[in-house]
């Protein structure tokens, strides 16, 4: 099953719209809820980062029987240094991502950590792309 | 302890999600950082916050912990509530600070997370 759905930057209002979509479907197939828990937590932070970050993105999703494949790609600053962005606690998130209750520079770790595999690619000044894999 | 008698403990009142207030909670955690709540592994747990957005409501969707404590009385938008029943998430308001709601419910022996 593939699913697409598309991001824009800034719009709080739709961040984890592809997230709860996604969980009803992996719900609807049975899949274990502990991994539901950990494909929907990555999918959602990546989702946010994108909003919160960049400037619109799309999400790929490719469910198969044997687990989820996440590429979430998108248009933005792109980020200058991974290893320091992946360390918990590193954020360069606006006053107005703060106050929508993000910032905390906790996303990226805590992506990974729920990840069986991450990968980023990144272009600075032209945009980020994550590949997350859970298996079921 | 049932979300109902947190709610009468906060004196809250519910908005959301009433079919669950006789779900039982054992744990809660009081965060306005919803990353730092989605780093939390178990479920099912109340969350104490004030933060009043859709966000806090996506966030214990997805932390399939669908209670919310809202704290100081905090205003709960239209579109708050439409995606709080299409989710089924239960929504407490109580008017105590944060720091008052996780005192009481601490003392009445709601466990802390961490
Ligand atoms: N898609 C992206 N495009 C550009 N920069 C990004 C992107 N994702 C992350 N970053 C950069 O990496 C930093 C760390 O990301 P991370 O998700 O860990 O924390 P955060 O988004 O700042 O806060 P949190 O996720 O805790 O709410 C961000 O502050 C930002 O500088
Ligand atoms: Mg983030």
């Amino acid at each position: 099953m593939q699913f697409e759905y598309k991001v824009e930057g800034g719009d709080f209002t739709q961040a984890g719209h592809a997230s709860s979509q996604i969980k009803k479907s992996l719900k609807q197939l049975g899949v274990d809820s502990s991994v539901i828990k950990r494909v929907v937590v990555a999918l959602y932070e990546a989702e946010v980062n994108i909003v919160a970050h960049a400037y619109r993105g799309v999400i790929y999703a490719d469910i198969e029987s044997t687990g989820i494949k996440l590429t979430l790609e998108d248009e933005g600053p792109g980020i200058p240094d991974v290893e320091q962005a992946m360390r918990k606690g590193f954020s360069t998130a606006s006053h107005a991502v703060r106050e929508m209750g993000f910032g905390a520079g906790m996303g990226l770790p805590n992506i990974s950590e729920n990840a069986d595999n991450l990968s980023i690619e990144t272009v600075v000044g032209k945009g980020t792309t994550l590949r997350i894999e859970i298996k079921f | 302890m049932t979300l109902r008698d947190i709610c009468a403990l906060v004196e809250g009142v519910p908005v959301s999600g009433q079919s669950r207030l006789d779900d039982i909670v054992e744990f809660a955690f009081a965060s306005d950082l919803m990353s730092d709540v989605l780093t939390i592994k178990r479920d099912q747990f109340l969350l104490i916050t004030g933060l009043a957005n859709l966000q806090s409501i996506r966030t214990a969707e997805m932390s399939d912990a669908p209670y919310i404590l809202l704290c100081r009385g905090k205003e709960v938008t239209k579109e708050m509530l439409d995606l709080a029943n299409e989710d089924d998430v239960l929504i407490i308001k109580s008017k105590f600070s944060m720091f008052r709601c996780a005192g009481i419910l601490f003392g009445a022996g709601v466990k802390p997370v961490y």
